[in-house]
């Protein structure tokens, strides 16, 4: 029976790396009050600017750092003073891999698995994950993608109720894409609390169930696609794209209320809360400018503009 | 079976929960790693030239030239406990320093410390390789030593066991304080100084008392010395030195507890 208590519970997570340099002496506040809750059966995706903390939030998670201060508890336990016992309900992807470069993929398929007393097959997990097709060449030889496919593998082999990745997505080709995706899916459909950081809202959009903003080492943000997205003030159109001749500039007092930019020459951008009038306004000044937009699309309110309205600034 | 693989993707990654994450037990997740550990260090060329034909080429270099004429009477018997003291040294110091040194900027250490292995059985499990890679030292060294004539006092093989074993706990840790402390490419540097430094002149192969009286006390408080010297008095003699005995003790404790509060996992 799935338990009903959260499989990580993270509450004012305070970490600090250093001391900075060799003459000064200062700690570098990295985490300064994260808090996390994630749940069987579901995705709970960190999602965040290069640097934010998503991966210190983790490596505190897994046990790989000792946390400064707050609660952290993984299944239950500490998972800094995790046993062999909880490490093999738990299954870590990093970022870097931890792929030794020198050694056959399935060969360390192998081994990984021979630290679990009832794995998962290794030639089945291999085939599903397509590691069959580049088992024999040594792993500094593998892509990417390749790579991130193989420690997927090693992360899922021992059969794990939690599992930590971290940037899965990075450098994967659309065919690892797929691949990687659907068995996320499939290991949420299958009961296990998936823990996963990116930077992509593309990826989180797609896959979470429950989402966490981290922004400056704290979680400013959080709840599902739906909610964060949910626009109680506007009708909830927040995008406006058309494709005209380039280098037209929009009176800055037609609209004043949107932000408006030209991302591609001849590809034009509002971003704001849009209403019928703002559209009818656009009309007549694309008449009054004698242009007709060639593609005119609208969009509801995205991901990425929450974390815009939250931080001020580009994911990117 | 592969004809199946259309329909078998739920049943492969499909947790049961009634045999979901259970780990292996302490002493087979110690074995395998240490057997992965061994096996990874045999089939790797620069740590099979270090381990295995740098030693074979300082013997024969020891039995042909007249270096340790001065002590005593047959030079294989006195070349061959220093060759497999410098084998401990290959293996334990220089071989372990920098496959961890690797393994550790690749994120392999981070990785594994994560699976039921955990840090202390990723630990124990390299010292498992050590002493496993030692034995095939032995065995090919050892054996080419017997082939030029080379006849250990018997009394003396089980003297020689403990200290080979202290040794090797003092190179590892050693090894891995370097590994631990400093980039890989700075300790592939730097175990490779010390190997070519302590085998010329660290008492290993060349007894520390056939060295200047003035660095002599230094250099017989070093690991090397202590092995070498350890290992003539085990196999020429019959006995077991305390006081190389102690000095590598010394060594391995210090160089352990280092290694615990300096080690840098990532």
């Amino acid at each position: 029976m799935p338990t009903t208590a959260p499989a990580l519970e993270i509450d004012g997570l305070i970490k600090d790396f250093g001391p900075v340099g060799a003459l000064d002496g200062r700690m570098m506040r990295v985490l300064d009050g994260v808090n996390l809750r994630a749940l069987h059966g579901a995705v709970t995706v960190l999602l965040g600017a290069n640097g934010a903390g998503k991966t210190t939030t983790l490596e505190c998670a897994q046990g790989l750092q000792r946390a400064n201060g707050g609660l952290v508890r993984l299944l239950g336990e500490d998972p800094y003073r995790a046993s062999p016992h909880l490490r093999a309900r738990v299954g870590v992807m990093l970022q870097d891999g931890g792929l030794p470069p020198s050694v056959r993929p399935l060969a360390l398929l192998r081994h990984v698995a021979s630290m679990y007393s009832a794995p998962l097959p290794v030639d089945a997990l291999a085939e599903r994950l397509g590691l069959d097709e580049f088992g024999a060449v040594s792993i500094r030889r593998l892509s990417g993608g390749q790579k991130q496919r193989l420690a997927l593998a090693c992360a899922l082999v021992g059969r794990p109720e939690v599992v930590f990745l971290d940037e899965p997505s990075a450098g994967l080709d659309p065919q690892s894409r797929t691949i990687v995706f659907d068995l996320i899916r499939e290991l949420r459909a299958d009961g296990l609390a998936v823990i996963l950081t990116t930077h992509l809202l593309d990826d989180a959009q797609r896959l979470a169930d429950y989402v966490y903003i981290v922004e400056g080492g704290r979680t400013v943000a959080e709840g599902t696609v739906a909610e964060l997205t949910a626009d109680k003030d506007s009708d909830g159109v927040r995008e406006l794209r058309f494709d005209t001749v380039p280098g037209l500039t929009l009176p800055p007092e037609l609209l004043p209320h949107l932000r408006q930019l030209e991302s591609e020459p001849g590809q034009y951008v509002l971003r704001g809360e849009l209403t019928a009038s703002d559209v009818a306004h656009l009309a007549q000044w694309w008449a009054a400018c004698g242009v007709m937009p060639t593609t005119i699309s609208l969009a509801p309110r995205s991901l990425e503009d929450v974390f815009l309205d939250i931080s001020g600034r580009s994911i990117r | 079976m592969r004809a199946t693989s259309g329909t078998q993707g739920a049943a492969v990654t499909s947790p049961s929960r009634a045999t979901s994450g259970s780990a292996a037990g302490l002493p087979a997740r110690i074995l395998r790693q240490g057997a992965y550990e061994s096996l990874a260090m045999l089939r790797n060329g620069e740590q099979l030239v270090l381990a295995i034909v740098l030693p074979l080429l300082a013997l024969a270099a020891l039995v042909i030239t007249p270096l340790l004429d001065a002590h005593g009477p047959s030079r294989i018997d006195i070349a061959a406990p220093g060759v497999l003291a410098l084998c401990t040294m290959s293996t334990a110091f220089t071989g372990q320093g920098i496959a961890t040194g690797f393994d550790r900027r690749y994120g392999v250490l981070r990785f594994l410390s994560t699976t039921p292995l955990g840090r202390s059985g990723l630990i124990l499990g390299k010292a498992v390789a050590v002493v496993a890679v030692l034995a095939v030292q032995l065995v090919v060294i050892g054996g080419a030593a017997v082939l030029l004539g080379w006849s250990p006092r018997p009394e003396g093989i089980l003297p020689a066991a403990l200290l080979l074993l202290v040794g090797s706990a003092a190179f590892t840790a050693l090894g891995l304080l370097v590994a631990g402390t400093l980039r890989p490419e700075a300790t592939l540097a730097v175990t490779n100084l010390v190997w070519i430094l302590l085998a010329a002149a660290g008492g290993i192969l060349i007894p520390a008392s056939g060295l200047p009286t003035a660095v002599e006390p230094l250099i017989s408080v070093l690991p090397s010395a202590a092995l070498g010297d350890g290992l003539r008095s085990a196999l020429l003699d019959g006995v077991l030195d305390p006081i190389a005995c102690l000095v590598l003790l010394a060594w391995a404790s210090l160089a352990s507890l280092a290694a615990i509060r300096w080690f840098k996992w990532s």
